[in-house]
């Protein structure tokens, strides 16, 4: 799955379980500090992309994905 | 002593989304009791309902919709529409803002439906939103957030009695000087399997399941049992000076309040209503008027075959025989935690408008009621005060009394 793919699953998933608007999803924005996407958004957000992306993302990489670039990274790793 | 007002009402009800809908319908008589189309309702002995006029997802986004629970999402409309109502403005000291708001079971639809996720997908898939949703006190919780209230946010849960306890607290809160402003109020929605079957299984609902409408009659003959209502009330109280001075509109006094308790049995009312009586003379203590005063009460008036005779027995001791009851259960169902606020909205319209709602379907009355009802059609009356009461499972007892502007 390329880079674009990923972020616009991400996308889909942010709008659905967070009410992001798709137009502001980009590599570079914070989930907190952007996107106010908060904690327990985030677990939402977390387990919607395992099941889409079909991945494991641990509670303790959580806190490393701080911003949507760093989130499609992990899921491109798989 | 500090002087209490109300200026700003809001309400979400089965018989309109609003306070002006919900007040139109009551007067003019109707029924917001239905059957229930749901699967999940086929299999219980009670399929009636009063479901609210107008859905939240109507108000609110869906992301907010999606994070509370439906008690509290009518929580919070309610509250949104008294505070729009009172018109205060942003620059309110948030530090003098208290909310006290109350539900009486808390967010029990999210519990089931959370639990039923984790029965069939696992832990990992339930809601982290979970626990605030369901916890009772989370509408006051949401509407203080809303608001950024920081003089205190308190949520009583006293069944039934909630929201006019609520109201209490709330007008107590501004007698003793911790705030200026306070949001008061309750809501309730639990229409679903488990709660219905337990209500079902006391008796206390009634099973007229084929005549919906005729199903809530306080007071008549025929009563066999309240019917399950959803819906919210909220008022804004107001120390009296801090009202004035930014030049609201003043719908009426909070004039006292009563609240007791029976230490008589888990859900069964005294039938002399002892502690119903006395949290009605402490409200016309705390007052300082003549019993003869009240020309009004919004009975507690459930449609449950001793409750409603025991009321009367309290009334009449207590403020005498010249009064004009209504139950107006008989119209929104039973709203449980949201009861007293919504029928404290309609003791505060009574006075206001000069109007008491009916009691519909009271076709032929019990014959032991020796009070004046305002029987199915409503009744215009010039009132000074008027009370409103509400009683709960666990022996909760308050009486709330308004007084004209």
């Amino acid at each position: 799955m390329s880079r674009d793919e990923i972020r616009e699953g991400l996308s889909d998933i942010l709008e659905e379980v967070a009410g992001v608007n798709p137009d502001d999803v980009a590599d570079e924005k914070s989930f907190t500090d952007d996107l106010d996407v908060d904690s327990l958004a985030m677990v939402e957000v977390v387990v919607a992309a395992e099941e889409k992306f079909g991945v494991k993302i641990p509670d303790d990489e959580v806190a490393n994905l701080k911003t949507v670039g760093d989130a499609v990274s992990y899921i491109e790793k798989g | 002593m500090t002087e209490v007002v109300v200026t700003g009402l809001g309400a979400t009800t089965p018989l309109g989304g609003d306070v002006a809908s919900t007040w139109e319908a009551l007067v003019a008589g109707k029924s917001g009791v239905n059957a229930l189309e749901e699967e999940w309702a086929q299999q219980l002995p009670v399929r009636i309902a009063a479901q609210l006029a107008v859905e939240p997802s109507e108000v609110l986004p869906r992301i907010r919709l999606r994070r509370l629970d439906r008690s509290e999402q009518i929580a919070l409309i309610a509250a949104q529409q008294a505070w729009g109502d009172a018109g205060l403005s942003d620059d309110l000291d948030r530090e003098r803002l208290g909310v006290v708001f109350g539900s009486g079971i808390g967010g029990a639809l999210t519990l089931l439906e959370q639990d039923d996720i984790l029965e069939g997908t696992g832990p990992r898939r339930v809601s982290p939103y979970t626990v605030p949703m369901l916890m009772p006190n989370g509408p006051a919780a949401v509407v203080g957030l809303e608001f950024h209230a920081k003089a205190g946010v308190h949520a009583p849960t006293s069944a039934c009695a909630t929201s006019a306890e609520a109201i209490s607290w709330a007008a107590d809160m501004i007698r003793a000087g911790r705030a200026d402003v306070a949001i008061a109020g309750g809501a309730e929605a639990v229409i679903g399997g488990l709660p219905m079957a337990g209500f079902a299984s006391m008796k206390a609902m009634s099973t007229r399941n084929d005549e919906p409408e005729r199903a809530s009659r306080p007071w008549d003959r025929d009563r066999d049992g309240f019917v399950m209502g959803e819906g919210a009330g909220a008022l804004v109280l107001e120390r009296r000076e801090h009202a004035e001075a930014r030049g609201a509109k003043i719908y009426a006094v909070v004039a006292g309040s009563g609240l007791t308790s029976d230490g008589f049995d888990i859900v069964q009312p005294d039938p002399e209503c002892n502690g119903g009586g006395r949290a009605m003379r402490a409200a016309i203590k705390q007052a300082g008027i003549d019993p003869k005063s009240v020309g009004h009460v919004n009975a507690h008036a459930t449609s449950t075959p001793v409750g409603d005779m025991a009321e009367v027995k309290g009334v009449k001791r207590e403020i005498g025989d010249h009064v004009v009851l209504t139950g107006t259960k008989s119209m929104t169902g039973h709203l449980l935690g949201g009861a007293g606020a919504v029928e404290s909205i309609a003791t505060i319209m009574a006075i206001h408008d000069g109007v008491i709602p009916p009691t519909i379907n009271l076709e032929n009355p019990d014959p032991e009621l020796d009070l004046d009802v305002a029987a199915n059609e409503a009744r215009k009356k010039d009132l000074d005060a008027a009370m409103n009461t509400g009683f709960g499972f666990g022996g909760h007892n308050a009486a709330v009394l308004f007084t004209k502007a």
